[in-house]
């Protein structure tokens, strides 16, 4: 090997105009160039899509919705009178339903959650916890329609039969909360949705849970021990204050995908488009299931803008959310960059 | 009651709520799982796969929903892997410490999170409502949009195992940056991006969302992309939601179907995922 060719091998890792120049001479390292220039460009611009797929989604969402934007305005979102044939919509029946069904579900799936990633990171023996893990995960597997069949057809006569008179007995009768579970026992509901949408979030919130658990540094976990804690003691005292903020990112996330979720919820949560009382008992609506059952039928025009209008800002919802689910999980993982 | 015996008394408490919260998840999982089976193999016959989607309360198959769904998850995923599988390279192996490789990867993150029939909603504002009729081909690219997030992520990561010594001696030997990456690191990490396509797969094949304003449904046998495509989570849907016990039968036999495809990508995708860890 000569040694300008060595001099311009070199050039391609460190200097610039060592490698320009011998490129000149060898046309292979031009050709390396070449490719390179081209293959950097062609990755870059694939990522760039990703944003640009991102302000195209807002972007022609509001575009679309625009004529209804521009009927209702802020009083698209106080209203709640959903009446197609008279042209007149309002967000507020179907963003109850999305926020009281996420928020149930956040209320049932953030101890089950918690219990689990408790059991899979300090109970359990060490040949259960991948199994049990995967097991776990493979909920989050299944299809929203398989939650969303099961639930309908298999669990809401049950809900409906046995569950909710006996909720309706025990809860329904305390002072203020009470009116939250009372009238008729028809299985599907509000109530039906957010337990099964509680369901389908535990595996996702379990797994962001887990993870930051098994960040704990064992020298903290131990000392605890070797103070005598119990397991109680240490997991409530030590690693969730020292996971607080990975903790809090992994609920967000799961809020995110219950937020979201679109077949589940249209299946058991009964589709009113009226509010009838506050009781979790009664049939509602979710902005996805308002999406799902009327968007293909609707007319064009102001009834399929308003529904876009529903999308965009059930988007910019979810959006708000998840960034801020990444943003917490972020800053504990630079902590713990800076700390090792 | 003295205050170890309290302390001991309260860990015990917690710890049998942890074993019975793990129960509680297993138990939804077992009870799914078991009807799905049940009413599933129930239902399922030779004449699936071999007659059409029938009438409402007559007999038949899942024969065009089948084929739908398989042309719309095939065109998904070759319209989003490539693309997918470049813009990891590019976060990975050029854009770890740039903004533009910063901003990407927060937002492809979000993305991947994101409500699927929002996606649905995009591609029928930009695709479907510009070409005035739903079609196969607009559920195809709505699927797409699914799959890219999922497999950029994996690719990401993926790449981020391989050694950079790897990287190096490939360098030492004078390949430019390209030929590394596609011959040294991309080859190295393979198994852990056909893990991410594997997943992303089993995302795209049970969503139904995104397809309700798409591709919509179609009750006859047609493989036109530019025309409705009947597929298998729609077909369900409509099916699930109706009073007609025939149809009820064959939209459990779908989800049965749905399920085992999806659960055993999932399945194969871990033991794969294993290896590359195991290395």
């Amino acid at each position: 090997m000569n040694q300008t060719q060595e001099a311009g091998k070199l050039g391609v890792l460190t200097a610039e105009p060592a490698a320009k120049a011998a490129s000149l001479i060898n046309p292979s390292l031009a050709r390396g160039r070449f490719g390179d220039a081209l293959f950097f460009n062609l990755t870059r611009a694939f990522a760039v899509l990703t944003l640009v797929l991102l302000l195209g989604i807002v972007v022609s969402l509001t575009w679309s919705a625009w004529p209804s934007i521009q009927t209702f305005g802020f009083g698209f979102l106080t209203s709640s009178e959903w009446n197609p044939p008279a042209e007149r919509f309002g967000a507020l029946v179907p963003m109850y339903g999305t926020l009281v069904t996420s928020l149930i579900a956040l209320v049932i799936a953030l101890p089950i959650s918690f219990g689990i990633a408790l059991f899979l990171t300090e109970l359990a023996p060490a040949w259960l916890r991948r199994p049990l893990g995967i097991a776990i995960e493979l909920l989050a597997g299944i299809p929203s329609i398989v939650y969303g069949i099961w639930g309908l057809l298999v669990f809401a006569p049950v809900f409906g039969q046995y569950i909710q008179p006996w909720i309706g007995k025990t809860l329904g009768q305390l002072p203020v909360i009470g009116a939250l579970f009372s009238g008729p026992a028809m299985g599907i509901g509000i109530l039906a949705a957010g337990i099964i949408l509680a369901i389908m979030i535990i595996p996702f919130i379990t797994s962001v849970m887990r993870d930051v658990f098994e960040l704990t540094p064992p020298m903290l976990k131990e000392s605890a021990y070797g103070l005598g804690g119990t397991t109680w003691e240490v997991v409530w005292n030590v690693v969730l204050p020292y996971t607080r903020v990975g903790v809090i990112g992994g609920v967000m996330l799961g809020l995110g995908r219950a937020l979201g979720e679109t077949m589940a919820v249209t299946f058991v949560i009964g589709n009113a488009s009226l509010l009838s009382g506050f009781s979790l008992f009664m049939p509602g609506n979710s902005i996805t299931s308002a999406l799902a059952n009327e968007f293909a039928e609707a007319t064009p025009g102001l009834y399929t803008a308003a529904l876009v209008e529903l999308g965009l800002i059930l988007f910019v919802i979810t959006f708000i959310v998840l960034s801020l689910s990444k943003l917490l999980l972020m800053s504990l993982q630079r902590g713990e960059g800076a700390k090792s | 009651m003295n205050l170890r015996t309290r302390r001991k008394a309260v860990n015990f408490l917690a710890l049998s709520l942890s074993l019975a919260a793990m129960a509680f998840g297993l138990f939804w999982l077992a009870w799914i799982l078991w009807m799905v089976l049940d009413l599933g193999l129930g239902a399922l016959s030779m004449s699936l796969f071999t007659e059409m989607t029938p009438p409402p309360g007559g007999a038949g198959g899942l024969k065009n929903a089948i084929a739908g769904s398989l042309i719309l998850v095939g065109l998904a995923m070759a319209i989003a892997t490539p693309v997918a599988i470049l813009a990891g390279i590019y976060l990975a192996e050029y854009g770890q410490r740039t903004m533009l490789g910063k901003v990407t990867r927060f937002i492809n993150d979000i993305l991947l999170s994101a409500p699927s029939i929002v996606i649905g909603l995009f591609v029928y504002a930009i695709y479907v409502a510009n070409v005035g009729k739903f079609s196969g081909m607009s559920g195809a690219i709505a699927l797409a949009l699914l799959v890219i997030p999922v497999v950029v992520r994996t690719t990401e990561d993926m790449l981020g195992l391989v050694p950079n010594t790897l990287r190096e001696a490939a360098y030492a030997l004078g390949a430019p940056k390209w030929k590394v990456i596609m011959l040294v690191t991309l080859r190295s990490a393979k198994t852990g991006v056909v893990t991410g396509i594997l997943l992303a797969l089993a995302r795209i094949s049970g969503e139904t969302a995104p397809l309700l304003f798409t591709a919509l449904s179609n009750q006859f046998w047609s493989v036109d992309l530019s025309e409705p495509m009947a597929n298998l989570p729609v077909t369900i849907f409509k099916f699930a939601m109706s009073p007609f016990q025939d149809w009820q039968q064959l939209a459990w036999a779908g989800v049965f179907l749905i399920t085992l495809g999806v659960l055993s990508l999932n399945i194969i995708a871990r033991v794969m995922f294993r290896k590359v860890e195991q290395r």
